[in-house]
């Protein structure tokens, strides 16, 4: 199963090496990662998403914890989260197409930012599910190319 | 005040005054200044004995171990020595040098990226980049190579930082966020409690101990006492000798791949493991599925990580051991006994009486030696058949006395552990036992046994041959002995005066007795060849990946064993 785990690091060179060279060597599966500077510029917060049954991410969790670098560790999965990925696709689009794919691209409120002579290249934002629905709805006019980001996510605040 | 002084002002102030290294290009600007401070550099032939012999002096102290080694290559000579004491959590600081800053990243002359190099093998590394920062990180890496686990940690410092003037020393901080993350966990009393209502009902328990006790003083005795009022034996892994009396009715020897036939009947039968201190290793579970199968298993350790990952806990608790068992001590108290239970361990076979006999058999050495052994005797092994024979026959009385490579199983770890602890103790009596692999590993330090005139007493026990290698082959290839006999040794005697060491060789068991007791006794290295029979194997045995049960007593089913092989 995935899992969504919200890792604070310190903000210093080598840190990701060391988180990715734990995932290599204990042989855990990452999905997706994602890292930056937070509100706070001597810490970063790397979102990562991990494969793999309970007793896994119990490891991967515990192991995470163990890094000198690593200041907090939360598995998000259950949470209520806010989860974002950004797409780019470019897709073949002669004129007539061009209309159809900026027509389409409304209902997901993406959009298109490049205009080549065959193909236009379409920004989105969303959630998985979301960016999955866009792919397949590109798929008929012949996607040249994508380009994803990982997943960021933010739990939501108290209601 | 140059970055290298500070460093060495630095290390005085934790508290060093002693460590291991061999100088080079990057580090010449730290070797310069050294004889201005206290600390005592014993020049070792290899880095790898260096990094050894500080491993094998915190393992004697339970203090943090130093070396020194310039860049490149000396640094990388240090990535095996890392390796060890991080398997067998041993608090040990590598300094390296590394090229100058301005060459960093340019595949400059000995230039070796330590921090990458060292990830794996460590429990954390620095790179200084600025000597103003030198107080603040070798403050960490001390506080982090010995709290909770303890592990290794490597400063890696470019050539230019050595030389930096500092122009202010700013006082050590440690972060908060390492303050948090090292902060004595608080045991989980409810988990405490149910572990309380296991040992209480449990009509089977028993007792796995493992290095964890031996890492924390006092916790021993604690260990004894719990055991003892409560009637409950104890088994032990490699790294946890010498935390519970060899003679004690209660005590059943070693546990996993080599361990006694009580031990792993032990193991097998009870419904009640108590596992402190260890990390179920498959050289001790075998097959982890078919470990303990009967046994609701509580298991205590500092490092939570530890905890179902390779066998799943019942009752995993995270505590320092001494903490859990001062409190499990006042709660259980012996109010039945389990005299039916150790009636059955005790119908289990004993390991065999082995005597040296005329073609000199290991185990009859081993046992001449443990019944020499005195109160402060320091027992260190290096790798292999010898290791098992000394695990199994060897019995110092005090933690910390029995010195091995456990985790890593590092051939030419013994001559500069040894080399460690005598330095460590300078007064206590140093027995490194060794075989003919392990010893031409790092035989290079026998230079610094002679300078220091270390009393180390040197047992080779030597059977010409990569001994466990070739019983491997003996047992699981067909005795096809492929390159695990050493065809051309050298004329160990010779090699050893060469060096200026006192050297005899035996070939019978006479001889040895007459000889070790006063050899024993005296305050000179001594090197002693024991010719022992080359055939002997080590028994018993589980092979690797059975069940604790499908243990050998000796060498009889051929069919079968090849099938496991």
């Amino acid at each position: 199963m995935k899992h969504t785990l919200a890792v604070l690091v310190e903000n210093h060179p080598g840190v990701l090496q060391r988180v990715s060279g734990l995932f290599a060597r204990r042989g855990y599966n990452i999905i997706s990662l994602v890292v930056s500077e937070t509100e706070d510029s001597s810490i970063s917060r790397m979102t990562i998403v991990v494969d793999g049954d309970e007793r896994i991410i119990e490891q991967v969790t515990k192991q995470l914890n163990k890094l000198i670098d690593v200041i907090k560790v939360q598995d998000v999965t259950n949470e209520d989260t806010v989860d974002r990925q950004l797409l780019l696709v470019r897709v073949n689009a002669d004129n007539p197409a061009k209309a159809e794919i900026a027509q389409l691209m409304d209902i997901f409120r993406a959009r298109i930012v490049d205009i080549g002579r065959k193909s236009v290249i379409v920004e989105a934002t969303g959630d998985e599910e979301k960016i999955e629905a866009i792919i397949r709805s590109l798929q008929p006019f012949g996607i040249q190319e994508i380009v994803k980001t990982g997943i960021c996510s933010m739990v939501r605040g108290p209601k | 005040m140059l970055g290298a002084e500070l460093l060495l002002k630095c290390l005085e102030e934790q508290g060093v005054d002693l460590v291991f290294g061999l100088p080079g290009g990057a580090v010449l600007p730290l070797y310069d200044v050294l004889r201005k401070s206290k600390i005592k550099h014993i020049l070792t032939k290899h880095e790898q004995g260096a990094v050894h012999a500080a491993d094998g002096y915190a393992r004697a102290t339970g203090k943090v171990g130093v070396c020194f080694s310039t860049s490149g290559p000396g640094a990388t000579n240090l990535v095996t020595g890392l390796a060890t004491a991080r398997m067998d959590s041993s608090p040990v600081i590598a300094i390296t040098g590394q090229a100058a800053s301005p060459f960093l990243g340019k595949d400059s002359f000995q230039e070796a990226d330590m921090i990458g190099l060292s990830l794996p093998v460590t429990k954390h590394s620095y790179q200084i980049r600025d000597a103003h920062d030198i107080p603040s990180i070798v403050a960490e890496a001390f506080f982090i190579a010995t709290q909770g686990r303890p592990g290794p940690v490597l400063i890696d410092i470019p050539k230019d930082v050595f030389t930096q003037k500092v122009t202010e020393i700013k006082k050590p901080v440690i972060r908060k966020s390492l303050l948090v993350k090292f902060k004595k966990p608080q045991m989980d009393m409810k988990l405490a409690n149910m572990a309380v209502e296991v040992l209480k009902k449990a009509k089977r328990p028993l007792i796995l101990a493992g290095g964890g006790v031996n890492q924390v003083a006092g916790a021993s005795e604690l260990l004894q006492e719990f055991a003892q009022k409560n009637e409950i034996p104890v088994v032990q892994t490699l790294m946890g000798k010498g935390i519970f009396p060899a003679k004690h009715p209660l005590f059943l020897g070693m546990v996993g791949m080599h361990g006694t036939f009580k031990a792993n009947w032990a193991v097998q039968n009870c419904d009640c493991l108590l596992a402190i201190g260890v990390r179920f290793d498959d050289r001790v579970t075998g097959s982890v599925e078919d470990f303990a199968p009967l046994a609701k298993v509580i298991h205590v350790d500092i490092d939570p990580s530890e905890h179902n990952k390779n066998r799943v806990a019942d009752i995993p608790l995270v505590a320092d051991c001494k903490d859990f068992l001062k409190f499990i001590s006042e709660k259980l108290w012996a109010s039945k006994g389990n005299k039916e239970w150790l009636r059955q361990i005790g119908l289990q076979s004993d390991l065999p009486k082995i005597d040296a006999g005329r073609s000199l058999e290991p185990e009859g050495v081993m046992e001449l030696v443990n019944s020499l052994l005195d109160e402060d005797t320091i027992v260190v092994t290096d790798v292999g058949q010898h290791q098992m024979w000394a695990a199994l026959y060897v019995h110092p009385s005090k933690p910390r006395s029995f010195i091995t490579s456990g985790g890593l199983g590092t051939m030419g770890f013994g001559l500069p552990a040894a080399i460690g602890a005598q330095m460590a103790y300078p007064e206590k009596r140093v027995i490194l036992i060794t075989g003919d692999g392990s010893l031409q590993m790092n035989l290079q330090e026998f230079a610094v046994v002679k300078q220091w005139n270390l009393p180390i007493k040197i047992l080779l026990i030597n059977n010409g041959s990569l001994g466990m290698v070739r019983q491997w082959q003996e047992l699981f290839f067909q005795k096809n002995y492929a390159e695990s006999i050493l065809e051309v040794g050298p004329d160990w005697i010779k090699l050893a005066e060469a060096y200026g060491i006192k050297a005899k060789t035996f070939d019978g068991f006479k001889e040895l007795e007459d000889a070790l007791g006063s050899t024993f006794n005296d305050r000179e290295p001594c090197f002693l060849d024991i010719k022992v029979n080359p055939m002997a194997n080590v028994f018993p045995m589980v092979p690797a990946g059975c069940s604790l049960d499908q243990i050998w007593g000796s060498w009889k089913n051929e069919a079968h064993a090849s099938s496991i092989g």
